[in-house]
């Protein structure tokens, strides 16, 4: 090896550096979070006895379990039914000789840079019509729209890339537009779809705007919405909003930490648009 | 389903029959679907938005046209046009640092790609990806607070003097909350950028040695033309997530003090939601699109003529 002992040890302390930017605020609040409960944790303090309790305090004041559900719910409502589409039309845009076919890639692929913000207001508005404020319809209807672009463009993407020759050999055979579709692309396409499954499952799961803008109730919106409702009634009790929110992530956590190579693969082929 | 008619006879004919022939409208009933959602959610919407930024509206009353006045207040009004400006500033901590660093880091994990501690950095940075902004946002302002972690650490190391209240502190708090943001996608960029170093071919750096040239050298001569692709990414990700920031500042500061840390984005939300300005709210947002396709779209561009 070229790289010398000593810049090796140059390299791991600047990584470390690096590592401890990242950690070093969550263990922070895991600090916090473990101080007794009536206390003002201050600074930079190790606490003892640690007081696990306060996640028990936490769970049941910030109303976990029902908002996990919420999140769940909102989950399944979109993300299925916004694969299913974006792959559909991702399949019918790769066609040959699709009439619109290159106006019509052009016009998704033109919301791919569009802010949630550009849309908030108006979306309020189509929601107060149809009279779903209260309901998570409201957040899961205009997220499966918003996701379009990037899944259309992403599936597009996927089909266009398969060799015409596999299709023409189906075709050939017989086989119908369907059953090409089910029988030969759909399974080339599993780590195209389960990339942008990951994707489809973070953005809603973190929905933010639309969650606090569109659903009046905390205990309708997702996780990281009712987050806001949390901080805004607890921003006093430190030790109780760190545990809380510690609760909150913990489930992407763990879901990151099991699944760390898929995100990581779908979060950078995710951003190559 | 019909099956797509490939159309075998070479013979010709009236253009019109020929393209009619060759045409396949089946396969728009697949697009169908994804298109009635993003028509009813998206763009429906987006042309509401231009159209209230031509009117005075407060959600409720009656519209009154006016003409480009909401476009022109995005451009007086102090509050506004301060938004759009602290959006560029973040571009800096969103940005520029986030790719700075993660170059840094990127090339430091490569030479150290041997060992299992490159392969844990690269999880341990990318972990704020995976996590709720807005937690994010919670996390620091416990860090930031008086008695937080930063100022705790200050006071031990005998700097209690420029202990500080960083994100009501009218010269800090925007920088502060921009820190955020360099948490946010430190990891994300060097995770990019290392799968670009993997993609450079090994010959180059071989070459690079022959020459005898040192570390920067090389980083400069084969390293970083060699990323130009994934910088314009990382570059292009993160410039829309710092203009549209949302999440981060409304739990971190909330645009305050005063409107020290007031970003488009949640000057769009307190218009429509607080004040009931809904064609200012709009203006704005037509504004902050546009700004955000001009800077990404020639930033794309950059990235198509290279890679």
């Amino acid at each position: 090896m070229r790289v010398t002992p000593a810049s090796r040890a140059t390299n791991v302390i600047v990584l470390v550096a690096f590592m401890l930017f990242t950690l070093v605020p969550l263990f922070g609040v895991l600090s916090a979070a473990l101080q007794s409960p009536d206390s003002t944790p201050r600074g930079f303090s190790i606490p003892w006895p640690l007081h696990w309790e306060n996640f028990v305090t936490a769970w049941n004041v910030a109303n976990v379990p029902p908002l996990m559900l919420s999140s769940g719910i909102i989950v399944v409502g979109v993300v299925p039914a916004a694969l299913v589409f974006a792959t559909f039309a991702g399949y019918g845009l790769a066609q040959p000789r699709v009439p619109f076919g290159r106006a019509l890639s052009i016009l998704f692929v033109g919301g791919l840079a569009l802010p949630a913000e550009a849309l908030v207001s108006p979306l309020y508005y189509q929601m107060r019509d149809l009279g779903l404020l209260d309901n998570r319809l409201a957040i899961i209807l205009p997220l499966i729209g918003l996701y379009m672009p990037f899944g259309v463009f992403w599936m597009q993407t996927h089909f266009a890339g398969i060799p015409v020759e596999l299709i023409e050999a189906a075709r050939i055979d017989g086989a119908s537009s369907w059953r090409i579709f089910w029988s030969v692309q759909l399974p080339l396409a599993r780590s195209a779809i389960s990339a942008l499954m990951i994707l489809y499952f973070l953005w809603t799961w973190n929905q933010f705007l639309l969650s606090i803008a569109l659903i009046n109730d905390p205990l309708q919106r997702t996780v990281a919405g009712a987050l806001g409702a949390f901080q805004g009634q607890y921003s006093t009790n430190i030790v109780l909003l760190c545990a809380g929110s510690l609760l909150i992530i913990a489930p992407s956590l763990i879901v990151y930490l099991i699944f760390q190579r898929q995100f990581i693969g779908a979060l950078l082929q995710g951003s190559h648009r | 389903m019909t099956l797509p008619t490939e159309s075998r006879s070479r013979a010709p004919r009236p253009r019109g029959a020929r393209l009619r022939l060759r045409w396949n409208p089946a396969a728009l009933l697949w697009v169908l679907p994804a298109l009635i959602m993003y028509a009813a959610f998206e763009l429906y919407p987006l042309t509401q938005t231009v159209r209230y930024s031509f009117y005075r509206w407060d959600g409720i009353g009656v519209a009154t046209w006016s003409g480009f006045d909401n476009y022109v207040r995005v451009f007086t009004d102090a509050e506004q046009f301060a938004s759009v400006v602290h959006a560029f500033v973040l571009i800096l901590f969103f940005t520029v640092i986030p790719v700075g660093l993660g170059l840094v880091a990127a090339a430091v994990i490569r030479e150290l790609r041997r060992g299992p501690f490159a392969s844990v950095a690269q999880v341990v940075l990318f972990l704020p990806q995976v996590l709720p902004l807005a937690a994010a946002g919670i996390i620091w302002t416990w860090i930031y607070a008086p008695d937080g972690m930063i100022n705790g650490f200050l006071r031990a190391i005998g700097l209690g003097f420029v202990t500080r209240d960083w994100l009501s502190d009218f010269d800090f708090a925007l920088p502060a909350v921009g820190v955020i943001g360099s948490w946010v996608s430190l990891g994300f960029c060097t995770v990019l950028l290392l799968a670009g170093i993997g993609k450079i071919d090994p010959s180059l750096y071989e070459a690079a040695r022959l020459d005898g040239a040192n570390r920067v050298q090389e980083f400069l001569a084969v390293t970083l033309p060699g990323l130009r692709r994934e910088i314009v990414v990382a570059c292009s990700v993160t410039i829309i997530a710092a203009l549209s920031s949302f999440d981060v500042i409304y739990v971190a500061t909330n645009g305050g003090p005063g409107y020290q840390t007031l970003v488009p984005g949640l000057e769009i939300y307190h218009l429509t939601f607080t004040s009931q300005q809904v064609g200012s709210a709009s203006a704005l947002a037509v504004v902050l699109t546009v700004l955000i396709l001009a800077v990404v779209i020639p930033l794309q561009r950059l990235g198509r003529r290279t890679g």
